[in-house]
Formats: structure tokens, sequence, C-alpha cells
């Protein structure tokens, strides 16, 4: 622990003690919000929060005043009543009429957000093991969003970064005004897709798909974060939403589709200096969360890469079981429907030549789409 | 006093040193090895709490590695749940209903010692899950798959250990109801039950109502994990949402399983403490009843993010806000039992007022939780952390040290030490609310449970919540020094040193009860 954490806590709690308040910085209620549902969300848990305050205040006025008169040591005697028909009836009846009280902004408010229906674009949200998937059904883009915080920050190397656990490479990017849909599901296990200021959780289940939407009022970067826990890296695959104009938003798609039609050449054989350069993207983004960057794994459940059985077996073999995923490790999924021809070639000839591994063979993405088969 | 014989019959030849513990079936052997027990687990769910709030002390990894954290978390769940505070209520019957209704026993006494002693295997396995390879299940108590199906063999050790402590559960919930229905003293009608008995029957009707579905739910994930089913798996045509509902149909009622013996032990302590009857029995055991009733037709406000039809988000929200009605009848009798009495404010008291207050606060958030629109922010975050354990803790735990200390002199014969006594009390609430209390604005914040790392935004309150949690763990070991006082050498206690308790066990048995009390039973009226 470093004297500077010290520090912090001990400014803390003076402050405290001295105030009786804690610094002005600290966030004491919901994100601010960034739709109208996220507002009325707001303006819900507050006024729920204005008549639960007063109800506790009356309850414990009576319990109070009761431990400082009715108390023995005054010389207070004891009464003896013990029932009443009436009051048991009142206190029966009022809180009943509150919680109608309650009932009806929340049904209002509930209605609103289940309307899912006639959305301006659609995007799927996919859960995987640890990160998201992305598709946008109109545009035709996919992609990955993965953590963009360094291991060494998260491992206390490296000064901690102003959004620290809530970056990723690629966010979601959509524009003001319009009526998102966000289809949501999973690959492996269960996950949840959580923006606090957009006002959305929905449990990704894998084999099923649920739908949640928003509209989002403003421009700007909202953060959030898998809310259901899905393994060791649960706390480690955040959301990103960028909203941005309509106009921006038009152009970064056309950039997208651009950057998608530069693909490969499936009939090409690619040099293994090539298929290594790639693959070792590939295996930052999507291996190293289990095999570790030095290829060690974390053995038993995630076996090393380097110097590993498989990884410097027979090529069949591994490509085996990088497509489709080992039958005795629940832990290592299929990537045969994750990553393309070309992505799987690549990470493959990284791993057995790579990370203490050099086999000097090479992988073809034609030999990945010949295995599919 | 004439229900005690003053002498021990020819019957009493027990076995000395350990073997009287294994062999025993006396309900008050019984009562002490279940309490007991569950201070042990309290300590080992204890440090496994120490260990989560230090990693979280401050943002990055420094301590464990996620995996741990995980099955850290995992474990301080089930072994706070099922090895600490529904032993320790148990505990509490097992000492508390035969003596309050009259009766020489439990009805089973066999199956009481059986009961108690799959308790330590069942602890056991639990903890053993934590060496094997792979480490033990980490998916939160609530186990939902196919996070299970991926664990390792940690993970079948821990169902096998929630089969056992279903297995103890019911049998003691099959002795208890048996105890009350049959046992009665002469003249003790069901409305003359001391309330904590009245708790106790409808716990014990829950308990074996829904135990049985729990132990279904994680035979199901059993045979997905190693038989080829697929109950859960969607490749195979199941649902992993199916287990969240058998889960929670289990887990709610589990609540009130935990909630409503800490109703009754409250029930005892503030009339007794106020010097006046308990206000408004009858409606009371109607308040009780309804809350077990309606525990049964809200399981999905747990679940509210699944993407359930608006209608059934709607009828699972009206349901929820419903129990606040009984309960709320609850808080207003007790409150009103305390109207104008003459209260004194021994531990006991302090605790059971603790309750009061921050159980009912957890009702509050509870009640805010229980809104759809509002949850979907909280859901599975710390509010919701912070929600239980004011439910659990500053509930449950807090009845049951007020139960402690109310009837520690009766068990042992000795007064505690009402000094060290009321500084345990006000540790112990002091530093739960600077634990618990910050937790709440972590989640509305938007903090996910069940994170080993957070964001920089969440490090001030994270920081005051695990020294606030420290303190709290410390502040339990002066709760064993007092109990370890009073037994050793403790002011001997009177027959009733209570002014306002009423009910047999301080009327008419000696200080310390007797090894057999009641043979004869006593005449009520």
């Amino acid at each position: 622990m470093r004297f500077s954490t010290f520090l912090r806590l001990g400014w803390l709690c003076a402050t405290m003690a001295a105030s009786g308040i804690a610094a002005a910085e600290l966030q004491w209620n919901l994100q601010r919000p960034n739709t109208a549902l996220a507002q009325d969300i707001y303006d819900l848990h507050v006024l729920i929060m204005w008549i639960i305050t007063v109800i506790f205040v009356g309850v414990f006025g009576f319990m109070f005043y009761a431990i400082v008169r009715h108390r023995k040591s005054v010389g207070h005697k004891a009464a003896h009543f013990h029932e009443s028909t009436t009051v048991e009836i009142m206190w029966t009846v009022v809180p009943f009429l509150i919680l109608v009280v309650m009932a009806w902004p929340a049904t209002k408010t509930l209605l609103a957000m289940r309307d899912t229906g006639q959305p301006d674009m659609t995007i799927k949200a996919t859960g995987f093991q640890w990160k998201w998937g992305y598709e946008y059904l109109d545009e035709g883009i996919k992609f990955y969003s993965v953590l963009a915080t360094p291991r060494d920050q998260i491992e206390g190397s490296a000064e901690k970064g102003e959004h620290y656990l809530l970056e990723v490479d690629n966010p979601v990017v959509v524009p003001v005004g319009s009526k998102v849909r966000v289809l949501v599901t999973a690959n492996d296990v269960l996950h949840a897709w959580y923006v606090p200021a957009l006002a959305v959780k929905q449990d990704a289940i894998p084999g099923f798909i649920r739908d949640a939407w928003f509209r989002a009022d403003r421009p700007g970067i909202y953060r959030g974060q898998c809310a259901e826990l899905c393994g060791k890296e649960h706390g480690f695959m955040p959301i990103v939403v960028k909203v941005v104009t309509q106009d921006e938003y038009k152009a970064w798609v056309s950039q997208q589709k651009q950057g998608a039609s530069a693909a490969f050449d499936p009939k090409r054989a690619y040099t293994l200096a090539e298929l290594k350069t790639e693959g070792e993207k590939v295996y930052r983004t999507h291996c190293v969360v289990c095999h570790q960057p030095d290829g060690k794994g974390m053995p038993p459940t995630f076996p090393p890469i380097t110097g590993g059985r498989i990884t410097t077996g027979p090529k069949a073999g591994h490509i085996e079981i990088v497509l489709n995923g080992s039958k005795r490790n629940p832990m290592m999924v299929a990537w045969g429907p994750q990553l393309s021809d070309f992505e799987l070639a690549a990470v493959l000839t990284y791993q057995r030549n790579a990370l203490g591994n050099s086999k000097g063979d090479s992988v073809q993405p034609a030999e990945i789409i010949a295995a599919r088969n | 006093m004439e229900a005690v014989h003053g002498h021990d019959h020819a019957h009493d030849h027990q076995p000395s040193g350990i073997m009287r513990w294994v062999t025993t079936t006396n309900h008050k052997d019984i009562g002490t090895m279940y309490l007991w027990f569950s201070f042990v687990m309290f300590l080992v769910g204890g440090v496994m709490a120490f260990t989560i709030r230090a990693e979280l002390f401050q943002p990055g990894l420094q301590l464990v590695n996620p995996d741990f954290f995980n099955q850290m978390t995992t474990l301080h769940g089930l072994i706070m749940v099922f090895g600490a505070i529904m032993p320790a209520f148990v505990g509490f019957a097992n000492w508390q209903i035969p003596m309050m209704i009259g009766a020489p026993d439990m009805a089973f006494p066999r199956m009481n010692n059986w009961s108690f002693w799959l308790l330590p295997p069942a602890a056991l396995l639990l903890i053993i899950s934590l060496l094997v390879p792979g480490g033990s299940a980490g998916a939160g108590w609530t186990l939902y798959p196919p996070l299970t199906v991926q664990q390792g063999m940690g993970m079948d050790l821990v169902i096998f250990a929630i089969h056992i402590l279903g297995m103890s559960s019911i049998m003691g919930s099959i002795n208890i109801i048996t105890t009350i229905l049959n046992l009665r003293a002469p003249g003790m009608t069901l409305m003359k039950m001391p309330m904590f008995v009245w708790t106790w029957l409808i716990t014990a009707y829950l308990l074996i109502a829904v135990m049985p579905v729990l132990a279904g739910a994680v035979t199901m994930t059993l045979t997905d994990r190693h038989f080829g089913t697929h109950f859960f798996n969607p490749a195979g045509g199941g649902d992993p949402v199916l287990f969240e509902h058998i889960f929670w149909f289990f887990g709610h009622p589990e609540v009130y399983i935990i909630a409503i013996p800490a109703f009754g032990v409250v029930s005892q302590v503030i009339p007794a403490f106020s010097r006046k009857p308990l206000f408004g029995y009858t409606s009371m055991v109607y308040a009780t009843a309804s809350i077990a009733f309606l525990s049964f037709v809200v399981w999905a406000h747990h679940m509210y993010t699944v993407g359930m039809p608006v209608e059934a988000q709607l009828y699972y929200m009206f349901a929820t806000m419903l129990i606040a009605v009984p309960t709320g009848v609850k808080v207003f009798n007790w409150v009103a039992t305390m109207w104008q009495g003459a209260l004194t404010f021994e531990t006991p008291m302090l605790f059971a007022i603790g309750f009061l207050f921050l159980f009912t606060l957890g009702g509050f958030t509870g009640l805010v939780l229980s809104l759809v629109p509002v949850d979907v922010q909280l859901h599975d975050t710390y509010y919701v952390v912070a929600h239980f354990h004011y439910v659990m803790v500053a509930g449950a735990l807090f009845a049951a040290f007020a139960g402690v200390y109310f009837w520690l002199p009766k068990w042992t014969g000795r007064m505690y030490d009402e000094t060290l006594g009321q500084w345990h009390f006000w540790l112990s609430m002091i530093f739960f609310n600077v634990t618990f209390f910050v937790q709440h604005f972590l989640g509305l914040a938007g903090m996910p449970r069940r994170i080993p790392d957070y964001a920089l935004q969440f490090t001030d309150f994270n920081m005051i919540s695990s020294v606030g949690a420290w303190g709290f763990g410390l502040s339990q070991v002066l709760f064993l020094y007092v109990v370890l006082k009073a037994i050793r050498g403790g002011e001997k206690a009177p027959q009733k040193p209570w002014d306002g308790a009423d009910t047999l066990e301080w009327t008419h048995l000696p200080t310390p009860a007797p090894y057999h009390s009641f043979e004869t039973p006593p005449d009520v009226k």
C-alpha cells in the first residue's frame, strides 16, 4: 500500500469528522441521466426517497420519543394496553394507500421502458468471456470491444488512468436523438449489459435474445460495466457508448464499412511474418486474459501456450481445439464462430512461433477453411 | 418450580467428555452445539469478508486473484447463510422452544442429534472445496449456470454440502413443528404461545417447503455437469433462466427463514425491557403468516432484468410492494410496545432497538428495489449488497445477539458483563453503518457487485467501507470475550434477571435451567 493511499484516507476521515459532510466530488445519487427515461427513473427514485424519509422520521420519531420520555430511569410507569383494533386497521390501510401512490409513477415508467417498438436502429450486443461483441444489424458492421486498460495499471506497476477499467478499444457509436434498440445475448455464460446514464441494464442470456432501448439526449461518452457475474474477468469487461451527432455517425459508419472491405484474400498464401504480426494483435485481444501475456497460462485451468503440448504438437490438433473448443475443459471455448479464418490462421501461427515457441510452420487461412468443413 | 426434579434420574448416565456431545439427545446440549457451530462459521465467513474488503480497499489487484476473489464472495455468502445465521436460530429453537411451551425436550431427540451432526461435514466440504484443483465454486452464492457448469470439482463439493445442509434443515424443521404441535403444556393454546415459538412454527414450514426446491436446483446443476442433461444448457433445449426461477423460489422464502425467527427474538426482548406486553399479539401472528405466504409469490423480483414480459414485471412489483404492509404492521407493533412502557436499555434491548432501526432501513431500501424502473438501475450493484446486509446483519445477526445476551443468564446461570456488552453493541452498530451505509452510494453511482477491482470514482467509499468492515469484524472478538467471561466467572444470575420477562423459562425454571426441565408439564393459565 502506498503512502498516498494513507494520506487520502486520512484526509477523508478528517473532512468527514470535521465537517460532518464528505467531499463534494463524491457521488451521492444515481449518475446524471442522459435519456428522458433515465431522468424519469432519477426523479422516481428521489420521490421515493422523500416518501420513505418522511415515514422513517415519523415512525422513529415516536420510538425515540419513547426512548427519551418513557424510560424507567425518569420514573415512567408502564401502561398496560396491548391491543387496539382501530390502530391496527389504520396502520394497515394507510401504508397500503402510500404504496398505491408509489406504484403509479413506477408503472408508467416501466411501461415506457419496455416499449422497444419502432427503433431507428438496432445493435446486437453479445457477451463473451470476457468482452462484448457488437453487430449493427442495419449496417452490417461487426466488431469486438475489449478492455483497453493496460495490465500494469491493474497490477499497480503503472499510474492508473482517468478511465481506469471503464475504457475499451472499440466503443459502441450511436447518433444522438435516435431510438437505439439493443438486442442482448451471450455466447457462453450470463452477462448483463449495463450503462447507468442510459438507464439500460439487460441480462445477456446464452441461447436467448432480450431487448432494451435508449435514446440519448446529449453527445458524450457513457461508461458502464458487465453487471452479472461471468467468471474471473467479470470486473474487466466494460461497456463504452459514444454518442455523436448524426453527421459524425454517418462518417463513422462509412469509415467502418471501408475498413471491412479491405479484407483478406482466402486464396493467397501469407508469409509467416505477416501472420505473426496480425496474430499478435488477435492474441492480445482474445487470448491474453487466460493464457497470459507471457504465454505461461494459469494452470491447471488455463494451460500454457509456451511449450504447450498442443501448441508445439501437430497443426491439426492445434487447429481443432482453437476452432471447436476443448471437450475436457469447458473454459476453452470454440473460437470458430468468433474469429475470421484469417484471424484464426494468424493467431495459430503466432502461438506456434512466439511466446517462446518456434515451430517454424505457419497456418494458412485456407487450412482453417478446410478444417471448418 | 414443581416441574423441576431436584436430582437426576437413572437414565442419566451419559458418557463424559467428547462422547457426551457426540451422543447427546438433550435439546440444551444440541442447542449449545448449534450456537457454537454457528459462531465458528461466523468467524470463518468473517475472515472471508475481511479478505474481500482488503482487496477492495483500493483500486487495482493487490492481494488475491479474481478467481479466488469470486470464491471468497461465494463461500462468504453460503457460509454466512447456511453455516452461521440459520444454525444460530436453530440453536435458539432447540434451547428455547421446549422451555417456552413447557415440554421436556424436542419431539425427536435422536433425529435432533443427527440434524446437528450433519452440519460439521457439510461445513468441511465447503472449506475443503477451496483446496481442490481449480478451487471452490466462484459463481456467487446464487450459483447461476452456465457459470457453475464451467467450474472445477470444488463446485461438486459445494453441491453436496448444500444437499447435506438441506437434509439437516428439513429434519430440524420436522422436529420443531412436531414439538410445537404436540408437546405444549396443558393450557398452552396456540394463541398463547410466545411469539418466538410462533415465528419458528412458521419458519419451519417455510424450510420444509423450499429446501427440497434448492436441493432439486443444485442436483440439476450436478447432472448438467456430469451426466449429460441440459436443464440449463440452451444448446440442448434448456434455459439458464429456469435455474434462476427455481433458485429464487427457494431464495426468497429463505430471506424470511432468516428474518422471521429474528422477529421472534425481538418480540420477546422488546416487551421484556418495556415492562409491557407485546402490542397486537394477534396481528403479529397474522402479519408473520402473511409475510411467509407472500414470500412464495414474489421470487422473480430478484430477476427483473432477465427480460420477462412486462405483465410479469408488473405483477411481481405489486406483489413485492405488498410485503411492506405486514412488515410495517410488525414495526408499528414493536414501536407501540415501547410506547408508554418503562424502558431500560440493557444490551439485549440495545440490540433489539438496533435491529428495529436498521432492519426498517433495510426494508425501505427493499421497497426502493421493488420498483422495477429503479431496480433496473440498482440490480446487481452495491446498493443491493447494502440492502441485504441491512436485513441479514443488522436484522438477523443483531437479533441473534439480542437473543444471546437475553437468554445467556438462563442458559449458563451467569450474567454477562453489562459494560462490555454495551461496548459490543455500540462498536457493532457504528462499524456496521460505516461498512454498509456508504455502499448505497456506490450502488447508486453504478458499481457492480462481485468485482475484485473498480473504477477510480468508487475509491473513497470503498476505503470507508473496508475500514468499517475490519472494525465490525474485530468487534465480534469482543463478543466472544464477553460470552466466555460470563461462562467462566460471571456474576450468579437470579431466576428472572429481566423485570418484564414473562415466559415459562423465566417464571417456572431456576437459573441455570436444569439439564432436564418440565418432566411434568407446568400449569399454564
